[in-house]
């Protein structure tokens, strides 16, 4: 199982294009906000990107506000959502404990699946596709790199 | 949102209210430059001044903005108070892509604010706001607070002026998310002019793509055009100051007020040096992943006790060579300092820059004194110089003021014409020789981006007037085209190729707009000239001072003659494009 991360992020530049491979690639859309990864600037141009994505929580806190199961714990971190079971209700962007889910104005959530499409359009090299962590492994973000 | 129409916000500062206006002409005119001409020919008013209230201020993007690559400007369209005429200037950053996700083909802005304010438009949003507390403050405070008042971080685009907008300068530039500007001919003062200090656009909304598979693969091949097959190093690398060294070594680099044209001690302002011992970071517009704009830092000791600040200042070749070079200030630091005032004051640091270079002779030659300058202009003293930037900006006396109107006023009134160095607008950094300075001089931007012949010059092509003619009258009709777009002019190695430019418009579904776009080129070049020709424009009054005359490039000596035929056909073609067509315009045919 892989895991998306952005380990190099002071390199970001802000052009956006793993926003818009994602949302481009997975969702069929044009959008810097319906994508699993937004970029934003951090507290202003002067002082660099930071990026909004899933941190592969395990286990995932909008698994458990998710009250229909539309949000599935992934094996080694991070969520699968079906669609079709969504309300709408909003609350696993509620409980994300780092803004890495945005809903859209009909209430639809989009989250990263870790699929990894976004990585080779950055330019920089910011983001990386690695192996999840060994089942039972502590902790919330995923680190283990594949070898 | 893909549409075969326009879809234009028009505001009415006076009322704070807006109108949707669907336009017609996607097929003929494209966007950009192309929509800007059309909405100017709708809602402008050639007969008046620049500052009538009733003059729109338009902000136009293209057809592909923000669906490929380095789709990524805007162009702003207006009566420059420069010369009262038509005018473009354009930009990117998160302009374009914010407008787009607005879902708005065109921005126009007409009317004037009963006082100072603030414009937010989105995708569901319109609100003019008062914010007559922000009047008076610079670019960078405004920005700050901008900021912090309105929301969508990441995802807006945020346009303000500086104290030299208020000032109604025509030097004043609009900054675009700090490290961008739509910079030159005095949009900033048409802002001012309507009491508009700031505007915000919200990127808010998103769209569906096409069905299948090809647009997605599309876009993958350009992407990897633009990254990979190496035609962007020069931006993604040095930057454009790489010009600095190449141009000194060529003898070609405008250097203390033209003065010269090379000097050893330009290696201290190098595009190597700036990268070596100043670079902070890159960033780039949204949409772009080359990067090209370059970040240096400046640290200043403003107290004992080591007390320092550092302040971050965004460099191309164009402020280095106009304000570092022109003023023969060989240190960077010294610059970058200077530089961030002219920021701070929202000034076109181009004009700026060549102002005070003219200043500076002038001051030297006694045709002024410090009683005009206030402090004593010397070539090289950057400090003197940041004072001066901000004396211009400020507008602090008459001799300011008038400066701030454009260097050739300024020189008419106390003399010293022979050595200002304006072509059309106050030159930028390149002295390569004849076929630059008439292009420039005559240009409907005078830009060095209407026809680049620059190129021209340094490749040493034939010095015959019919062929440069054929280049100039060319190379803007393809420049237009992707200024109508809208791509950033440095992808034109890219989207120069109209077969791919037609495949990206055709994976959209623009197909008609991709048959024929030979015919859009022409079309809006000519709709430009027309209305640049009927706000007054007569080519045939241009001048070209006596210093551009008296330079010694690589190739020797400037050939009066040449230039003064070249001069004299170029002008001679554009009254023939700028003619009024028989039977209706067009953009309407």
């Amino acid at each position: 199982m892989k895991i998306l991360s952005t380990p190099r992020m002071e390199r970001c530049i802000g052009c956006h294009s793993c926003s818009f491979a994602c949302s481009r690639l997975v969702h069929h859309r044009l959008s810097w906000d319906e994508a699993g990864i937004r970029i934003a600037s951090s507290g202003g141009l002067t002082t660099g990107y930071e990026a909004r994505t899933c941190l592969a929580c395990l286990p995932a806190p909008c698994v458990a506000a998710c009250p229909t199961g539309a949000y599935s714990q992934r094996k080694g971190g991070g969520v699968s959502v079906k669609q079709e079971l969504c309300i709408r209700c909003g609350e696993c962007a509620r409980a994300c404990p780092v803004d890495a889910i945005f809903l859209d104005s009909s209430g639809e959530p989009f989250v990263c699946i870790h699929c990894g499409r976004c990585v080779s359009f950055c330019p920089h090299d910011c983001l990386e596709l690695t192996d999840a962590r060994a089942e039972g492994a502590e902790g919330g973000q995923t680190k283990e790199v594949a070898q | 949102m893909i549409r075969e129409y326009f879809r234009v916000l028009n505001v009415d500062l006076a009322t704070g209210m807006g109108d949707i206006v669907n336009l017609e002409g996607r097929d003929t005119v494209a966007g950009g430059s192309g929509l800007a001409a059309l909405l100017f020919e709708k809602y402008g008013l050639p007969e008046r001044p620049w500052d009538d209230p009733q003059q729109p201020l338009i902000f136009a993007i293209g057809p592909l903005t923000g669906y490929f690559p380095l789709m990524s400007k805007t162009v702003c369209a207006f009566k420059s108070p420069y010369h009262d005429q038509y005018a473009e200037s354009h930009a990117g950053g998160r302009s374009a892509y914010s407008l787009r996700f607005a879902d708005l083909d065109a921005l126009v802005i007409q009317g004037k604010a009963a006082v100072p304010s603030c414009l937010s438009v989105g995708s569901r949003h319109l609100d003019l706001k008062d914010a007559r507390y922000l009047w008076g403050l610079d670019v960078f405070q405004t920005g700050q607070r901008l900021r912090n008042m309105s929301k969508g971080t990441g995802h807006r685009s945020i346009w303000r002026i500086g104290p030299a907008g208020e000032n109604l300068s025509a030097f004043a530039c609009i900054n675009v998310d700090t490290y961008r500007h739509f910079g030159r001919l005095g949009c900033g003062a048409v802002m001012g002019a309507k009491n508009l200090k700031g505007i915000v656009v919200l990127g808010d909304s998103s769209f569906p793509l096409p069905e299948g598979k090809e647009y997605a693969k599309l876009f993958k091949e350009v992407h990897e055009k633009m990254t990979t097959s190496g035609m962007m190093d020069k931006y993604h690398n040095l930057g454009t100051p790489i010009n600095m060294a190449h141009l000194n070594g060529l003898s070609a680099l405008p250097i203390r007020n033209l003065q010269k044209t090379t000097d050893p001690e330009i290696e201290g302002i190098s595009g190597e040096t700036f990268a070596r011992d100043t670079l902070l970071r890159n960033t780039a517009c949204s949409g772009c992943p080359v990067g090209c704009i370059h970040i240096a830092f400046v640290r200043e000791k403003f107290m004992d006790k080591n007390q320092y600040l550092y302040r971050q200042v965004t460099y191309d070749h164009e402020p280095i060579a106009c304000a570092g070079a022109m003023l023969h200030v060989t240190d960077p630091f010294s610059v970058l300092a200077y530089m961030d005032t002219v920021e701070r004051c929202g000034q076109d640091i181009i004009s700026a820059g060549i102002a005070l270079a003219w200043a500076t002779e002038a001051l030297e030659k006694g045709l002024i004194s410090t009683k005009e300058t206030i402090v004593p202009l010397k070539f090289g003293d950057g400090a003197v110089y940041r004072q001066a930037f901000e004396h211009l900006g400020a507008a602090s006396n008459d001799f300011y003021r008038l400066l701030g109107q454009g260097t050739m006023k300024a020189a008419e009134h106390y003399g010293g014409q022979d050595f200002a160095c304006v072509l059309g607008q106050e030159m930028a950094g390149y002295a390569t020789g004849e076929a630059y300075f008439v292009s420039q001089a005559l240009g409907f931007r005078h830009s060095h981006l209407d026809t680049a012949a620059y190129g021209y010059d340094e490749n040493n092509k034939p010095k015959e007037v019919p062929k440069v003619l054929q280049y100039y009258v060319q190379e803007e009709q393809d420049r237009v085209l992707l200024t109508s777009l809208v791509t950033c002019l440095f992808a034109r190695g890219v989207y120069g190729d109209h077969q791919l430019t037609a495949d990206c418009l055709n994976s959209l579904g623009y197909k008609n707009l991709a048959e024929n776009l030979d015919a859009v080129g022409k079309r809006v070049q000519k709709m430009r000239w027309q209305l640049r020709v009927k706000t007054g424009f007569d080519p045939g009054t241009v001048k070209i001072p006596k210093r551009f005359k008296e330079i010694v490039t690589w190739r020797g000596p400037i050939d009066e003659s040449y230039l003064d035929s070249l001069q004299k056909a170029y002008a001679q073609k554009i009254r023939e494009m700028g003619k009024p067509e028989e039977e209706g315009s067009p953009a309407k045919n």
